[in-house]
């Protein structure tokens, strides 16, 4: 209806059961908060084709109603009709505000469909408070070194897309009666789909599976050069526990890719992790922060890896990790 | 085959970085000198781009939004070899939203009139990751993001896309059309001395808002529909406990704490 708020929410594939991803129910959870505060009814939208299933699981969820979406030309995704599809609704029912999640699929299509409905879109949200009535959401712009209250200058339809875990998905309440599912009907006949999906696959290799190591020692671009590396080796031998990166280790080719960690790499929780050298931005994060205990060594007292971290030590690497290494050695001797 | 690039100039990594009077910026004198560089996914599209004008014959033409000092990114730029650069100047495009900025770069790519645009999948600053989609979306073009590999076809590209978590995807796409290229994609090349100093002489067209076709207020600041009210240093949330000493004292009191406290050694 006019003026509500939209969670947007994403399913995979047809071929992988077309399920709700868990990423959906924080957008609920920070669409419940919004609604609640500003006032307003909260839709959830569940876009696909054969996603019937993901509509009802959205519809135990706290929302005024749940719209669905479904034609056969929104699988497999592509930008062309999913913005097309959305583009309609929007401009059939009106809302105020669409929230989406942040996902790499979101950011392949949410700005086309800001630009076509020329509006505001405020991308990777970390969180909001409402002020004079109107949402205030936080961002963290410079790879997570600053903060940045930001809100729309213009009027109409606007757009938000939240970071991965910044809500809760169980804090998304339950209602007392399933939400009443609303067929969106658009019309896609017309709408030229430009790309042509061909195939979707992991990357084959002898891929190691970090998953199970009890202790991680990671390192990241703070190492410099890929003949340092040793150093940090050194240090997971003593720890008996396994060598693993970030990103831009893995992309300067000092380490295989397959001992990347975060978003497009591994998901790890081991016992004990130990982060050198790595700033700690949200796309590392994501694949570690659920370790039991994490130690962070960094040069920079503010990096935002010591805010997910257990214990820290501020210093070079160089100095810090072959007196812990020795440390450790004498501790696992005596 | 015409390749356009979009680079950003932004502060270094290890950058101090100071917030301007009124606290909604970084104070620009902060960000000049040494302590800037192109953003990093947008090095990688640059290189991207100069390999595909080698391997299928071709220029690139870069673009760049930014002020006077981004004069130093269109110059690294042009000496790892990119044939010439636009830089759009204006102080009217500053403090732009992702809709402004991409409404005055797609302006100045449709009076190049490239075969492929390819930009960076978020700048390392803003990081709205929104750029290069809104600028496909104004041009009318297709586009794809996250890219890791490129190949050319008749009138046509496939590109392998990033998914999460380890996954890809092939998809095919008609030209002209706009990437946002994903760091990792290849490896870099350096700017050779042949290379700087041929860069001296390359044309750099400097365009304002009316040389686009643009009002002052459709750019920067004024066109913008999302504003950035306060600018500041996150409060620390709990935290980890920090650990003092010179190193061999610290890793000791570390090691005793992963023994007694935590009890994983
Ligand atoms: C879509 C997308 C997906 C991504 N996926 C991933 C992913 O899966 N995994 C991932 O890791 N990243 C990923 N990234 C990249 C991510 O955003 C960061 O750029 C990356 O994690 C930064 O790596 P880093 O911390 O090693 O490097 P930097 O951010 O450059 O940090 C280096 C750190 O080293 C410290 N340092 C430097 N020298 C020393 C020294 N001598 N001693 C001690 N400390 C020192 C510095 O203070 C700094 O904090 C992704 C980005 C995007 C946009
Ligand atoms: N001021 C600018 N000048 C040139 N290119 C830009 C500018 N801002 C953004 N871009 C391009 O758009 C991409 C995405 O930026 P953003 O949407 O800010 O995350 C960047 O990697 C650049 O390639």
């Amino acid at each position: 209806m006019a003026g509500a708020i939209w969670a947007v929410t994403e399913t995979g594939s047809r071929a992988a059961g077309a399920g709700l991803k868990a990423v959906s129910n924080e957008v609920i959870a920070c669409g419940q908060a919004l609604a609640e505060a500003l006032g307003k009814e909260l839709e959830a939208v569940v876009v696909g084709a054969g996603v019937r299933p993901a509509a009802e699981e959205t519809a135990a969820r706290r929302v005024n109603a749940v719209r669905l979406v479904d034609d056969p030309k929104l699988d497999p995704y592509t930008p062309d009709a999913f913005t097309a599809a959305i583009k309609q609704a929007v401009d059939a029912e009106r809302p105020d505000l669409i929230l989406f999640p942040h996902t790499y699929q979101v950011r392949d299509w949410a700005p086309r469909l800001a630009a076509e409905l020329d509006a505001g879109f405020i991308s990777d949200v970390v969180g909001h408070r409402v002020e004079d009535g109107r949402p205030v959401f936080v961002r963290q712009p410079y790879q997570g070194k600053l903060n940045a209250d930001c809100v729309f200058t213009d009027e109409g339809s606007h757009l938000a897309s939240l970071q991965a875990g910044a809500y809760l998905a169980d804090d998304a309440a339950a209602g007392n009666d399933p939400a009443e599912i609303l067929l969106q009907t658009v019309d896609l006949s017309g709408v030229e789909i430009r790309t042509e999906v061909m195939e979707t696959f992991q990357e084959v290799e002898d891929k190691i599976d970090l998953s199970r190591a009890d202790v991680i020692v990671a390192v990241g671009r703070g190492i410099g050069k890929q003949d340092k590396i040793g150093v940090v080796e050194a240090l997971a031998a003593a720890l008996g526990g396994q060598l693993a990166a970030s990103r831009p280790v893995c992309d300067n080719e000092w380490l295989p890719m397959d001992r990347q960690i975060g978003s497009s790499g591994q998901t790890v929780s081991p016992k004990l992790y130990v982060a050198v050298g790595i700033s700690g931005a949200i796309q590392h994060l994501v694949g570690m922060k659920n370790s039991g205990t994490i130690v962070a060594i960094n040069k920079d007292a503010n990096a935002p890896i010591f805010a997910v971290s257990d214990y820290g030590i501020v210093g070079d690497l160089f100095e810090i990790v072959p007196a812990l290494t020795a440390r450790v050695k004498e501790a696992k001797g005596a | 085959m015409k390749i356009a690039v979009c680079i950003k100039q932004v502060p270094e990594r290890d950058a101090r970085l100071r917030i301007a009077e009124g606290g909604a910026r970084i104070a620009d004198e902060e960000i000049g000198g040494a302590a800037v560089e192109i953003n990093e996914s947008d090095q990688y599209a640059l290189e991207a781009g100069l390999r595909l004008a080698e391997s299928q014959g071709g220029e690139v033409v870069v673009l760049c939004l930014g002020p006077a000092r981004a004069e130093e990114a269109i110059r690294r730029a042009l000496a790892m070899g990119a044939a010439r650069a636009v830089h759009l100047n204006d102080p009217a495009f500053q403090d732009g939203d992702a809709a402004a900025t991409a409404r005055a770069l797609a302006a100045a790519i449709e009076s190049e009139g490239p075969d492929l645009v390819l930009t960076g999948l978020q700048s390392d600053d803003a990081g709205w990751a929104q750029t290069g989609v809104i600028v496909a979306a104004r041009l009318g073009w297709p586009s794809a993001t996250l890219i890791m590999e490129i190949e050319i076809e008749d009138g046509k590209v496939k590109v392998k896309r990033e998914l999460e978590s380890g996954w890809f995807q092939w998809i095919r796409l008609p030209l002209p059309a706009v990437l946002t290229i994903q760091s990792g994609i290849n490896t870099i090349r350096y700017a050779t001395l042949k290379g700087i100093m041929g860069a001296k002489k390359k044309e750099v067209r400097k365009l304002g808002p009316a040389d686009l076709g643009l009002s002052g207020d459709q750019v920067g600041a004024s066109g913008r529909q999302v504003e950035v009210t306060r600018l500041y240093v996150p409060e620390k949330t709990k935290g980890a406990e920090m650990i003092d000493g010179d190193a061999p004292t610290a890793a000791a009191r570390l090691v005793e704490r992963l023994q007694k406290e935590a009890k994983v050694l």
